[in-house]
């Protein structure tokens, strides 16, 4: 399991807005290796999307930059190919399923033959047997092949999902961007789409990036989870050590405010005062420590490198840096 | 849908069966296949030739031998009518036709592509719609000289700007939807994306536009006849004959009135069957 298959390295991506540069995404480092499932955690405008959007490099362009970085799939790095080269990527390697079922179909043309079309686009098959192996498809994710003809309109939410799901799968890809594919379904579809999903990506041996807010939902599924805050990374790694021994203040933080069904009902629900930095205007040291309540001296001033906590779990926090730097060599960031 | 229907079938065969059990369209539909049927077989449905002139017979009221009466020359209106249909309706489907599809493209790609391309493409636009419509076919059809060829193009390049900001403004609407991004995360290019994917979600405003341009076309055309540009006499042209009447309208009502009702009949009929096919060709609304 330790093929690496996708690796993002200090990836930066900026929008600009007026006259304002924004930093969507900070120095993002994330590794997936080959059939695991990494979960990318963080708060609205933290920057997850914008990083799955990065790696198929679909962010807009004007007002989106990818400023830094590299983004290493399968050892070739993606933000120095043709066009052309990254649209037999995508759909193909890559693919990705939206948050919302209801407006990611085209509600023109048939399920079936939406289906169909990306196989065309990527594999050379005739019309009828790529017809056929949309069929297949439909069976897979549970929808009986007598659909194929109907159009997105007949369908409920969690069935648009499940033709969205088979859309990304249709061709075996090697990496499923899956972003918050469960947040527009109400709770009783939400699990059994996660299970369909779980189930596939072991069937078809496929990595997964899943994007979430909902840790309950990142620990039923994934293997490694990253969470982000104000573009970056502060802590990454497998779902047990974050979950048993996290470590950094903003994560203790997210799981002290999960509501509890057990204890004092009449207690206020824990939150993290403060909001998320202004995205134009992020704090020089961490972009973590006007919040923080653990906060040092050097927070404010210099940005925290990456610390390992053991070989699979890593902090983005100075709490866990082994000696205090010298103020003067933080400059490097 | 009914469970019946599990054969497959085509996109067009399913809009067609969404599109017969509307009566109002069907309506349509049959009066334009009518007047396409008498365009074609002109010569065997006049009673006259339309330049078969009978001053001695001139300004008659209808009767039976002159079904609509006959025009000051004495020709027999009924059969100018019927002659009329086979030029109205080439000018008004072939102008409408070169309007949508220069247009068409111009507002697609201008809307899709945005940013310096869209600023090339509208400011051009603009510049053509800053002149009347009417004006610029003039203009056209004296730059190319009288006849019916040029009448088309001219009127239909006249409409151009009003179908590409159609046309833009829908395709601007449609492709920020979500399911163009995940159409482009599959990795379709992108004029299989405007075609494919943007253009049957835009369609709608697009439809009722060019049924409503057959009409102004028609009229359009015959404005340029008006002023000796288009169709030259004595060639009959519903637009003409109109306008040649207009004198009489106060002692010969008929010379007026049939061209125009022809005129009108052909204009309601389009419109319900424009109304009618944008309906069809949207599975989203449901029988």
């Amino acid at each position: 399991m330790n093929d690496v298959l996708l690796n993002i390295e200090d990836l930066v991506v900026s929008y600009t807005s007026g006259n304002k540069k924004v930093n969507a995404v900070n120095r993002m480092n994330i590794v997936v290796e080959k059939g695991e499932t990494v979960g990318l955690v963080g708060e609205t405008g933290a920057g997850k999307t914008t990083t799955a959007k990065a790696i198929l490099r679909l962010i807009p362009n004007p007002p989106g930059v990818i400023e830094k970085g590299k983004i290493y799939f399968s050892n070739e790095n993606l933000l120095s190919k043709k066009e052309s080269e990254m649209r037999k990527i995508r759909g193909n390697k890559i693919s990705m399923i939206f948050q919302d079922p209801m407006t990611s179909l085209n509600p023109v043309i048939t399920i079936g033959e939406q289906i169909a079309e990306v196989i065309r686009l990527h594999q050379k098959v005739s019309k009828a047997k790529a017809g056929i192996i949309a069929c297949e498809m439909l069976e897979r994710v549970g929808i009986p092949k007598e659909r194929y003809d109907e159009y997105p309109h007949q369908f409920s939410g969690g069935m648009k999902q499940r033709v969205v799901i088979a859309i990304a799968l249709a061709c075996n890809p090697q990496l499923l961007i899956a972003d918050e594919p469960t947040t527009a379904l109400d709770v009783t579809i939400q699990a059994q789409i996660l299970e369909l999903m779980h189930k596939l990506k072991i069937d078809f041996n496929t990595s997964m990036i899943m994007i979430s807010h909902d840790l309950g939902v990142v620990a039923e599924i994934c293997d490694k989870v990253a969470i982000i805050y104000a573009g970056q990374v502060v802590e990454f790694g497998t779902v047990k050590d974050v979950y048993k021994n996290t470590a950094h203040p903003y994560t203790k933080g997210l799981f002290a405010a999960i509501p509890s069904i057990k204890g004092d009902r009449l207690k206020r629900l824990f939150y993290i005062p403060g909001l998320m930095p202004d995205p134009t205007n992020i704090p020089n040291g961490c972009p973590f420590s006007p919040r923080c309540s653990s906060k040092l001296d050097i927070c404010e001033k210099c940005a925290p490198k990456d610390t390992y906590i053991n070989e699979n779990h890593l902090v983005r926090c100075h709490l866990y840096e082994e000696k205090e730097r010298e103020l003067d060599l933080c400059q490097s960031y | 849908m009914s469970k019946d229907n599990k054969q497959k079938r085509g996109q067009f065969k399913e809009a067609w069966i969404r599109l017969r059990i509307n009566r109002a369209a069907m309506f349509g539909l049959s009066v334009i296949i009518l007047l396409i049927i008498m365009a074609v077989f002109a010569p065997l449905i006049a009673p006259y030739g339309y330049d078969e002139q009978h001053l001695k017979m001139a300004n008659l009221l209808p009767s039976w031998r002159h079904l609509m009466g006959t025009d000051n020359f004495g020709r027999d209106i009924f059969s100018r009518i019927i002659y009329g249909s086979r030029v109205s309706l080439q000018v008004g489907f072939i102008a409408v036709g070169i309007g949508v599809l220069i247009g068409g493209t111009l507002g697609s790609i201008s809307a899709y592509y945005g940013g310096i391309v869209d600023n090339v493409i509208m400011r051009f636009i603009d510049t053509l719609l800053a002149i009347p419509g009417t004006l610029l076919a003039i203009s056209i059809a004296a730059a190319l000289g009288p006849g019916l060829t040029n009448a088309m193009i001219a009127v239909g390049v006249g409409t151009v700007p009003t179908y590409a900001r159609v046309v833009r403004a829908s395709v601007l609407t449609v492709k920020e939807q979500e399911f163009i991004e995940a159409a482009k995360c599959i990795g379709v290019k992108d004029y299989k994306i405007i075609i494919k994917h943007i253009l049957p979600n835009a369609m709608a405003p697009l439809i009722v536009q060019a049924t409503l341009g057959v009409a102004s076309a028609i009229l359009s055309a015959a404005a340029l006849s008006f002023i000796g540009l288009g169709i030259q006499p004595p060639t009959p042209e519903w637009g003409a004959m109109l306008s040649a009447g207009r004198v009489y309208i106060r002692d010969y009502w008929h010379i007026v009135t049939f061209p125009g009702v022809t005129i009108m009949i052909t204009i309601f009929s389009l419109n319900l069957f424009g109304d009618g096919l944008r309906d069809a060709l949207d599975p989203r609304l449901k029988r």
